[in-house]
């Protein structure tokens, strides 16, 4: 295809908000009660932030790793793929991030160490991850709490949880490539679809790599992950 | 291409419509509609409804049950109200599945089959054909279009040579959206294609220009795609009054008004709206009915509409 300047995001918007957020309620209702189980991995990830200690450090990312890891199975192969030709992409790049995230545990040296204290941003953007972004179903035309975007369940407040650890971690650059490049697509497509907060995912995302702009500048602690306060 | 043809049952049927005075009333609408207008396709004189069905987004569903059966109702009411040609692309997502569960279904006696093949290189483009057959269901398909013109060289020889050998019946290409035009008048002058699918609307009349005469002149079926620009088009006239002469064509929506503006151009084939709604694919087919704009209504119904979109 020719004239790639020519094609705008909607020339490749495959699908209607009516059957993108059925697909989520489908895929809600396949799973339950998964959903409890990723409520859990949430407060292992939220208690990682707010008392940074070395064994809650790594069960958080190996939490988000399993978390990025099931949403590109369960999510983009199984079930996105159904309507998005692009999801097996997406899918490849999930994978890919879970494997970083494991690196993440197994070779610690190579990152920064967790913020020594909790930071409001960090806890903020993890939280409302968690715990708000279910609720963002109710405040949508015609959406139910069937239609909840969970986190560890579905990709959006996955990367928002996963950006909140970065900035704890101060991980380097190749950690956010991938969340902060699916905020771009994802709040691009929800755009498209007239999803009235398709705004938060980039906002989130320019927020959280600010954040983390403005932090490279004070010397970070590198003790990282393999020796956190215990 | 010769006029608009009613059918002999058509012309009856707006006969007592126009003596009852019930033709723009919401009774008649909410009763089955008349059957549609037909153009021949130029290359071989067969008649087609003026009025298809597309798939763009509409029938990408996925698995979903719901879906999938609000689908297969469409797909009822299109062929029950007359309607033929349905139009596909592997590029759909699930949409070729989608119609052909429907196909499964209905077992529509009269459908046209149209897709496309969308893929680079010609060897690939056999295997894809051959899958969106039998994801349609059908033992052969009606048309074939090489989608956006994607590896065109290599594909139309293989199209038709398929329609030599009788697996195909009609050969077209597609371009959306204003894209690559020239290549298409070059191709449109030079290759024997049946088809031409081009987006145009009352707003996007590039086409009227150079593609529309030329397909005239080289006997070319045109297929218009988008006639809603993908629905913004309705959107930004919802709830501004249609103006006088809608009466007069026997429109009482605006996308019927965008319709009839369509298909009443003589080069037209057939335009393909996409839906999800039995209320809405009625109320296209409804367009393909009844009496359409002359070349002075064409003009201002283009005026009115860039006046209020």
């Amino acid at each position: 295809m020719s004239e790639w300047w020519t094609y705008s995001l909607s020339d490749f918007l495959m699908f209607s908000s009516r059957s993108y957020y059925r697909l989520i309620e489908s895929y809600n209702a396949a799973i339950w009660p998964a959903h409890f189980l990723a409520l859990v991995a949430g407060v292992i990830v939220l208690g990682a932030i707010a008392r940074p200690r070395q064994h809650l450090q790594r069960s958080a990312a190996l939490v988000l790793a399993a978390a990025w890891g099931w949403v590109a199975w369960a999510y983009h192969l199984e079930r996105y793929a159904e309507i998005n030709t692009a999801a097996p992409y997406f899918a490849a790049a999930f994978a890919a991030q879970a494997l970083l995230l494991c690196w993440l545990v197994y070779r610690p040296g190579n990152v920064a160490n967790a913020a020594p204290a909790p930071q409001p941003l960090t806890i903020g953007l993890s939280g409302l991850a968690i715990c708000a972004y279910p609720l963002l179903a109710l405040a949508r035309d015609n959406g139910t709490w069937r239609q909840a975007e969970v986190f560890g369940i579905v990709p959006d407040p996955t990367v928002v949880a996963t950006l909140g650890m970065l900035l704890a971690w101060r991980a380097p650059a190749i950690f956010w490539l991938i969340p902060v490049s699916w905020c771009l697509v994802s709040g691009a497509t929800l755009m498209e679809l007239k999803i009235n907060h398709a705004w938060l995912l980039p906002v989130l995302a320019l927020t959280a790599v600010l954040a983390r702009v403005m932090r490279s500048k004070t010397p970070p602690d590198l003790n990282s992950i393999a020796n956190p306060r215990s | 291409m010769p006029p608009t043809s009613p059918s002999r049952r058509h012309l009856l049927a707006s006969m007592l419509a126009a003596s009852s005075g019930l033709a723009l009333s919401p009774l008649l609408a909410a009763a089955p509609p008349a059957p549609l207008l037909t153009r021949p396709v130029p290359s071989s004189g067969e008649q087609l409804p003026v009025i298809g069905l597309g798939s763009w987004i509409t029938f990408n569903v996925g698995r979903d049950p719901q879906g999938r059966r609000e689908s297969v109702d469409v797909m009822r009411q299109f062929f029950a109200d007359g309607g033929r040609l349905v139009d596909s692309s592997p590029m759909y997502g699930s949409a070729q599945d989608v119609i052909g569960e429907a196909v499964q279904t209905l077992k529509p006696a009269r459908l046209f089959s149209a897709d496309k093949v969308w893929v680079s290189g010609g060897a690939r483009g056999v295997a894809q054909v051959e899958a969106s057959r039998k994801l349609w269901r059908v033992p052969r398909f009606d048309l074939l279009q090489v989608h956006n013109l994607l590896s065109w060289e290599e594909h139309l020889p293989l199209l038709l040579a398929m329609k030599r050998e009788g697996r195909l019946r009609y050969v077209g290409i597609t371009t959306s959206e204003g894209r690559r035009h020239t290549e298409i008048e070059k191709i449109m002058a030079s290759q024997p294609i049946d088809f031409v699918q081009i987006s145009y609307n009352a707003l996007d009349r590039d086409v009227e220009q150079r593609i529309l005469p030329l397909a005239r002149e080289r006997k070319i079926g045109v297929i218009v795609n988008r006639p809603f620009r993908q629905g913004d088009l309705t959107q930004s006239l919802a709830g501004k009054p249609l103006p006088g002469w809608a009466a007069d064509i026997g429109c009482t929506t605006w996308a019927q008004a965008l319709l009839k503006f369509i298909v009443s151009h003589t080069a037209v084939t057939c335009a393909i709206p996409a839906t999800s709604s039995v209320a809405h694919v009625r109320e296209n087919l409804l367009a393909g009915t009844g009496r359409m704009p002359d070349e002075a209504l064409r003009k201002r119904i283009a005026q009115d509409v860039e006046r209020l979109a």
